[in-house]
């Protein structure tokens, strides 16, 4: 089929052996022109023409001819719209609006098929059909539509649709789980609890923006990390446990006797060898807390970083502890212009329990702070960084703990203050020279 | 504060300012107002659910702006 716009460029794009979302929109751009279910599109029909147009321009100059942000929204939500506008209206009516709405995943991203072809069916007739299931932000992107088809969209999302829309701006973004206790024996905590507790609890933060810049919570079950909340989120809440892990001796020598497949019978596809456990487990434990003694696999739990490593190459013999709960880290940033930074320990452990009014209180007096004390565009973790750890600490009421030292002698955030030295810091100048020379 | 008093000030304080710029941050709201940014919150949300004030997102980054003002609104056929 003909497209409205030739786009030589874009073109290239599909010829490596990859997928190519330049095929994507060009199959939509075709479907929407055929329109065999007979839709009553309610946006321009050749939106993915355009698009594709207004891009080839875009590459042609080498520079954008996007205009993003904007008052566009739904009544009463500082968030989940994006405004984009496009400088060549008149080349381009198609995509002269073309507005990014954020709808919040399902917790876990747990789906049913219907509510899929719902939302299709939604965007088909009210967007553009071009949507990006998931963005970084974790949530489903709609790409593309006009100002009057908002509140329309909003009204079926919320009415008929039980789904609500996610967070953009300086507000609360959506929050993020992995899917927790409903599959994983790894979860130490009910992630999906936990997230849509605090989702419900803070929806002021999530659609009226008043905080100083963008603020992530991730949920994560155990340090395997899934939605890799450590890196991408401003509070990383971390499953984790205080006990030991739990050994089945049999069950060890089942792995080593290659009974059982280790890792779970992944990288089954290739020969490796029979299971070795001192080669493939305990050389690479990277505090060298396990060893074999005689027939028995030992750990020295203490120093257990919660690698995950031994766990997840022998599932069936080791486990998590009993004691279960999470570790809180915050100032996590992911920025392509200032530099990524990973979470650094707050909480090293909190259980995770009904009501949750513990880890409700952590939050909270982090926003104070940050709401106080951060600059316009400033996330926590750059306010962290230059007020210091220790003014955190006693902003959120915790007390130093060495498992909040990231490297020993490289970040000595724990200062003594004058009041807490017995004889303050004066000293007798006289009395020091008698036994030191100048 | 009492709802009217903070409502007039903000009015006041922005109409002033709209020479030089119309789009503020949440911060710039709540020092206006001189009182905590959770209490100055609830008074600025109220402003927008009447229409004194409006929303303006960059998508990453929210401001606040007297309602119709600035060149948003034009540019964008929105008024």
């Amino acid at each position: 089929m003909k497209l409205k716009h030739e786009t030589p460029m874009l073109d290239e794009l599909e010829s490596g052996p990859w997928p190519s979302f330049v095929s994507d929109i060009k199959d939509e751009a075709a479907k929407r022109a055929k329109n065999e279910k007979n839709v009553e599109y309610q946006i321009p029909t050749d939106v993915c023409d355009d698009l594709l147009g207004i891009l080839e321009l875009s590459f042609k100059h080498g520079r954008t001819h996007w205009k993003h942000g904007g008052i566009v929204g739904v009544f009463g939500y500082g968030g989940g719209v994006i405004g984009r506008y496009c400088d060549q209206p008149q080349n381009f009516p198609g995509v002269a609006h073309f507005h990014t709405m954020r709808v919040s995943q399902p917790g876990g991203k747990y789906y049913n098929t219907d509510f899929l072809k719902q939302l299709c069916d939604l965007w088909d007739l009210r967007g553009s059909g071009v949507t990006n299931m998931h963005g970084s932000t974790g949530d489903i992107i709609l790409l593309g539509t006009t100002t009057p088809q908002l509140e329309e969209i909003f009204y079926e999302l919320t009415h008929n649709m039980n789904q609500d829309l996610g967070g953009s701006g300086s507000n609360l973004r959506t929050p993020a789980d992995c899917l927790g206790q409903s599959r994983c024996e790894y979860a130490c905590y009910d992630t999906q609890h936990l997230c849509y507790t605090l989702t419900q609890e803070y929806q002021d933060e999530l659609h009226r923006p008043a905080f100083p810049y963008k603020f992530k919570f991730k949920f994560d079950g155990c340090p395997n990390g899934c939605v890799a909340s450590i890196a991408r989120s401003d509070m990383s809440f971390i499953g984790t446990w205080r006990d030991d892990i739990r050994i089945d001796q049999e069950a060890v020598q089942a792995y080593i006797g290659g009974e059982i497949a280790p890792n779970g019978g992944a990288h089954a596809g290739r020969d490796w060898g029979p299971f070795d456990i001192q080669k493939e487990v305990i050389d690479l434990c990277p505090t060298e807390c396990m060893w074999m003694d005689g027939k028995e696999l030992k750990i020295d739990n203490k120093e257990c970083v919660r690698c995950m490593h031994c766990i997840d190459a022998m599932p069936r013999a080791l486990r998590i502890g009993q004691d279960t709960g999470l570790s809180i880290l915050v100032g996590a940033k992911a920025p392509i212009l200032d530099g990524a930074q990973m979470g650094t320990m707050l909480v090293p452990f909190i259980k995770a329990e009904e009501p949750y009014d513990e880890i409700k209180e952590v939050i909270e007096s982090i926003w104070d702070w940050w709401m106080e004390e951060g600059k316009n565009r400033e996330r926590l973790g750059e306010l962290m960084k230059r007020q210091g750890l220790q003014r955190m600490l006693e902003m959120t009421n915790q007390k130093p703990d060495p498992r909040m030292v990231k490297e020993p002698r490289h970040n000595p955030y724990i200062f003594w203050k004058e009041e807490e030295v017995e004889g303050g810091f004066e000293r007798d100048v006289n009395e020091f020279r008698k036994h030191h020379q100048r | 504060m009492e709802y009217e008093e903070a409502r007039q000030r903000i009015f006041d304080t922005l109409t002033k300012k709209q020479k030089s710029k119309s789009k503020f941050y949440f911060s710039d709201l709540a020092k206006i107002l001189e009182i905590k940014p959770r209490d100055a919150k609830k008074l600025i949300n109220k402003m927008v659910e009447d229409g004194t004030l409006e929303y303006w997102s960059s998508g990453s980054t929210s401001m606040y702006g007297l309602k119709g003002t600035g060149k948003q609104a034009h540019t964008e056929h929105e008024d």
